[in-house]
């Protein structure tokens, strides 16, 4: 029972259990739709910016542990961030959860370092980047819904 | 094929021992224990008769079919053939004829909502399907209706997973031109009553198609005691090849209907004139065949004959009982499709848990289950559900691989606190 526990941090559990900056953002400027149509996981991404920064930003959906723990670490972690960080940051990110070599070396990825187990199962990478992609797209003004399949 | 020996005297024997030892694929660790493999409606483990019948053709006979004059053309042209004869007996059909491959069975509904359905259907017409249905028995008939401007009507389901049956019986009118239902449902395990069904459909005039995919390993076919028109079986889902499957169709709608596909097989002469068709089967089977996968499925058809239908629908409820028994202990699962007699399969939800996170976890305990919304999304929104947990149960499962899932479930609760 190699690697369950890797997947499943307290971190993760406690975020999924109460997540943050769950709900919507009454005054945003932009919002977006993911959706993952093989878990059936829905989220909503709302963006409230500040020139090129995230002012704020908050999600809502129902998703599975990893899915809604990584949107609520997300929220977090680009809250007052340039749109060039984000991107950064979810290359990164993206790297780490695939498993493949950081991109950016001297990035400090905190709090987002605990989904580096998700590597480990392929078939829950959709669920850890459906916020991240849903969030590019409200990022770009995309109005089609995103879908990670 | 060793196991289950029974006599017409006794009651059959049920050697699940020497049933497990058929089938190779059983006998593995995943992540350091013993494989508890729970996800046979998504596709089930192969028997070495079968695995041994694919290898054969590939070893001794590989040559084309109904073309070479050598022997071994003639060999494979045998067996390919002979895999009729035996799908023939599996359903019981009156003629091999009846019989045609396909790549499985949503090709099988393809092939009768475009070559039966679309040339008769007409604005005004309708195909009536159940809320049942595998995304398979759905979105042909959805192409369909476009293509013809019929309407699709769908019978509903009641709070137990069973078709409603006087709403069922309301929809068929004269405009219904096609009933297609399946006859044991993939998310649920539902056993539709499917000869009042036809009974039904009958009275108004329409055909009907059943989706067999999910019956076929789970109790015995007669699709003339069913009475129904079109039957489709997917081979893997019965022990057999992946890419294989048969319809069965009444000789006369078959004979009345276009080709399909165009290609080699299926014609009798060609010129740029005038092409004339094969006679049936071979008419509806375009181009080289899957032979080595038409082998297999005979060889799945005659394992499950061996041991016996009625034989392990018996074993397969006792070891669905007893998985309803432990999950029912357990106060946060909700089982989902609960009509009595229903076949092997077990799809539940947790309070708090989300599937997807319980599927991860109980593949870390060996245990393969399938989460997700089975193909059949209106199933899901219709208990208001994103998805489902589905245990299903095969002819090797057993009563100890019901308590791990109980086990299982159990640690996944513990991991969520929920």
């Amino acid at each position: 029972m190699t690697g369950r526990n890797e997947l499943y941090q307290e971190m993760i559990l406690h975020h999924n259990k109460a997540p943050r900056n769950f709900g919507a953002l009454e005054d945003a400027d932009r919002k977006s739709d993911g959706h993952n149509p093989l878990c059936g996981d829905h989220l909503t991404v709302w963006l409230k910016l500040d020139g090129d920064k995230v002012a704020d930003v908050r999600f809502e959906g129902s998703g599975c542990a990893i899915s809604t723990a990584s949107a609520s670490v997300m929220t977090d972690a680009v809250k007052g961030r340039s749109t060039a960080e984000i991107e950064k940051l979810f290359r990164s990110f993206h790297a780490l959860v695939t498993g493949q070599p950081a991109p950016d070396e001297d990035l400090d990825l905190g709090k987002l370092e605990v989904f580096s187990g998700v590597s480990e199962f392929p078939a829950r990478v959709k669920c850890a980047s459906l916020a991240w992609h849903t969030l590019q797209a409200a990022l770009h003004g995309d109005a089609e819904p995103v879908s990670t399949e | 094929m060793n196991a289950g020996t029974r006599t017409s005297t006794e009651t059959p024997a049920y050697d699940l021992e020497a049933v497990r030892h058929d089938f190779p694929g059983l006998h593995q660790k995943v992540h350091g224990e013993p494989l508890a493999y729970l996800d046979n409606a998504a596709t089930a483990q192969k028997p070495s008769a079968v695995i041994e019948a694919v290898r054969g053709h590939y070893e001794r006979d590989a040559a084309n079919v109904h073309r070479g004059v050598h022997t071994l053309s003639q060999r494979a042209t045998q067996a390919y053939e002979d895999a009729r004869g035996q799908i023939q007996r599996f359903v019981n059909a009156a003629e091999s004829r009846e019989i045609v491959f396909v790549r499985g069975a949503t090709e099988a509904v393809n092939l009768i909502a475009q070559s039966y359905a679309r040339p008769r259907l007409r604005p005004g017409d309708e195909v009536l399907i159940s809320w049942l249905e595998h995304h398979s028995n759905i979105v042909p008939w959805q192409m369909v209706c476009e293509q013809t401007g019929a309407a699709l009507k769908v019978a509903p389901i009641d709070d137990a997973g069973a078709v409603d049956m006087e709403v069922f019986e309301r929809l068929l009118s004269e405009r219904t031109k096609v009933v297609a239902v399946a006859h044991v449902s993939n998310a649920l395990g539902t056993v539709n009553p499917l000869a009042r069904m036809v009974e039904l459909a009958r009275g108004v005039g329409a055909v009907v198609l059943a989706d067999g995919a999910q019956a076929a390993p789970h109790l015995p076919i007669d699709v003339r005691a069913l009475g129904v028109d079109f039957y489709a079986i997917s081979g893997h889902k019965m022990y057999g090849p992946t890419g294989i499957g048969a319809l069965y169709g009444r000789a006369a709608l078959l004979e009345a209907m276009p080709p399909w596909q165009g290609g080699g097989d299926m014609i009798r002469s060609v010129s740029f004139e005038k092409t004339l068709y094969h006679e049936l089967p071979w008419k509806f089977e375009a181009g080289t065949p899957n032979i080595a996968g038409t082998i297999g499925l005979g060889a799945a058809a005659e394992y499950l004959q061996h041991l016996g239908l009625e034989a392990i629908g018996a074993h397969e409820h006792r070891v669905l009982a007893h998985a309803q028994a432990r999950l029912a202990e357990i106060p946060q699962v909700r089982e989902i499709g609960t009509v009595p007699g229903k076949a092997a399969v077990l799809s539940f939800v947790l309070d708090g848990v989300h599937p997807h996170d319980a599927g991860t976890i109980l593949d870390q305990h060996g245990i393969a289950v399938r989460t997700g919304h089975h193909c059949a999304e209106p199933v899901m929104q219709r208990f208001g559900v994103p998805a489902t947990i589905r245990a299903s149960f095969g002819l090797y499962n057993t009563v100890a691989e019901t308590d791990r899932l109980a086990a299982g479930v159990q640690a996944v609760l513990e991991v969520f606190g929920a």
